[in-house]
């Protein structure tokens, strides 16, 4: 079972990948279109990555709620907890 | 004969090939008789009919391309033509500060496109499902969109499009982009194409319709255009970018000319999906039309830089339409086939050649056609054997002829 600080550096390691950024440039506050450089289907890509990495689904709804990198740890931490019970 | 107001000329060349990629390495190895063909890398070829290729080595895209993420987002036929359009766009020493972008256009010949990446989705797609297929995939391999990025690179918002027309696709493009420059106030084209389809499914696919040569054990001697014992084309990747200007305009920036465009031609053969027409009647009227738009006589062409696949049926036939289109001259000129050396590039064949035809014509040296070393009765002409000839080149024509019967044919001219 994932802890917390791998779940974190998994979704940083895979921004870095998926958006070709500098791991310096990926703070919880940053912002993947504002801050990122992402464009619609960078965004797209991303949640596939995530969902692959982590054996999670993300449905639509929750793709539109989680916009930096904070919100997307926070929201894959649930997801794995929620799988592992 | 028609008569254009404007005398086009190529002020910038750039080439990522199996024997180089930059013009200089090009060039040397043209007139080295250097084989590009090797055992192919790309993928395990192991259980394959044919094992052989002619890729590009050693290419490193961001030597070319600033942003690591529009590299992600390109496959390699994409990123070859971007890489040959900065070479030709550096060395045409264009500003494009300086020129109306809305009047520079780029059109490209790519026969097939993003068959790697295709390949690739399509295996996600069984394994994984539809919602793993990556949303770049459509971008990726539609073969259009490597001249959409060359665009976007520069800001270049002229006429852009892809020309597509199997193994003619880039003399087709060219000769469309030459007839822009012709007839209509737009003042620079970026024009050639792209090719880099050495995957499971071309291979197999092209080996089982008999078209490639199966010679594993000899790689470098596998393509011999013309040869008796050819069995077969050698696929090969690559780009090559020219850059047109109008002569006069071309004068007045002080740009390096290589030579000047002075016919294009195009026609069917109305015959068979992949067989050329056995009297040739349609490269026959090519070659005329060719010469009627150039406003020269057959007897003016010194050289010819033949489509020369290394396949038994197009090199008879190809060898047949210049004895049509020449007569007794046929025998005077001097013929070679870069595909020897760099495969059969498809898309981007006619581009890389026509770069190989205007250094020809430029160097006043005609590159030999390799491996030749038995000769073949239906194929009598002079190809050049093995090494370079000196040659005053005046005149050269360049031949591509496409699976479906597509001919297309340019004429260059010494630029003095």
């Amino acid at each position: 079972m994932m802890s917390d600080i791998d779940i974190e550096n998994k979704v940083k390691e895979i921004i870095v990948e998926q958006l070709s950024v500098p791991a310096e440039k990926v703070k919880k506050e940053s912002h993947y279109v504002n801050d990122l450089g992402a464009d619609s289907l960078d965004t797209v890509e991303l949640v596939m990555a995530f969902e692959e990495a982590f054996d999670i689904e993300i449905p639509d709804d929750d793709v539109t709620k989680i916009t930096t990198v904070g919100e997307t740890i926070e929201y894959i931490k649930k997801k794995v907890a929620e799988k592992a019970s | 004969m028609p008569q254009y107001n404007k005398r086009i000329v190529i002020t910038g060349v750039g080439v990522i090939s199996p024997i180089g990629n930059d013009i200089h390495s090009f060039w040397e190895a043209l007139k080295a008789g250097r084989s590009g063909v090797d055992y192919i890398t790309r993928f395990d070829a192991t259980n394959f009919p044919c094992k052989i290729a002619a890729e590009v080595k050693n290419f490193a895209p961001e030597n070319y391309i600033e942003d690591a993420k529009r590299i992600r987002r390109m496959d390699l036929f994409t990123q070859y033509a971007l890489a040959a359009a900065k070479m030709a766009i550096d060395d045409a020493g264009v500003n494009f500060e300086e020129e109306d972008r809305s009047k520079i256009g780029v059109i490209l010949g790519i026969g097939i496109g993003g068959l790697p990446t295709l390949e690739h989705e399509h295996t996600v797609l069984l394994q994984k499902g539809p919602s793993r297929v990556s949303p770049f995939m459509i971008p990726k391999f539609i073969p259009n969109i490597a001249c959409g990025e060359i665009a976007m690179t520069y800001k270049l918002r002229g006429p852009n499009y892809c020309v597509v027309s199997a193994c003619a696709s880039s003399t087709h493009a060219i000769g469309n982009a030459l007839q822009w420059m012709r007839c209509s106030d737009i003042d620079m084209m970026i024009t050639g194409g792209s090719e880099a389809a050495v995957t499971p499914l071309s291979v197999a696919g092209f080996s089982n319709m008999g078209a490639l040569s199966l010679r594993n054990d000899e790689p470098k001697k596998a393509s011999r255009p013309f040869d008796k014992e050819r069995d077969g084309f050698v696929i090969g990747e690559g780009a090559g970018i020219l850059i047109l200007e109008e002569l006069e305009r071309a004068k007045r920036r002080n740009a390096k000319i290589y030579a000047e465009i002075v016919g294009f031609s195009a026609t069917d053969d109305a015959y068979h999906i992949t067989a050329p027409e056995p009297e040739a009647t349609s490269v026959v009227s090519a070659i005329k039309d060719a010469l009627k738009d150039a406003g020269i006589l057959p007897e003016q062409v010194d050289y010819i830089n033949a489509h020369g696949t290394s396949t038994p049926l197009n090199d008879k036939i190809e060898t047949l339409a210049i004895k049509k289109a020449f007569g007794e001259h046929a025998y005077k000129l001097h013929i070679s086939s870069t595909k020897s050396m760099i495969g059969h590039l498809l898309g981007a064949a006619g581009a890389v050649e026509l770069i190989a035809t205007v250094l020809c014509v430029k160097n006043n040296i005609v590159h030999p056609t390799i491996n030749y070393t038995t000769p073949d009765p239906d194929c009598d002409l002079n190809y050049t054997p093995n090494e370079c000839k000196e040659k005053i080149i005046n005149y050269a024509m360049s031949f591509s002829l496409g699976f479906g019967g597509h001919n297309a044919v340019i004429v260059v001219k010494k630029y003095e």
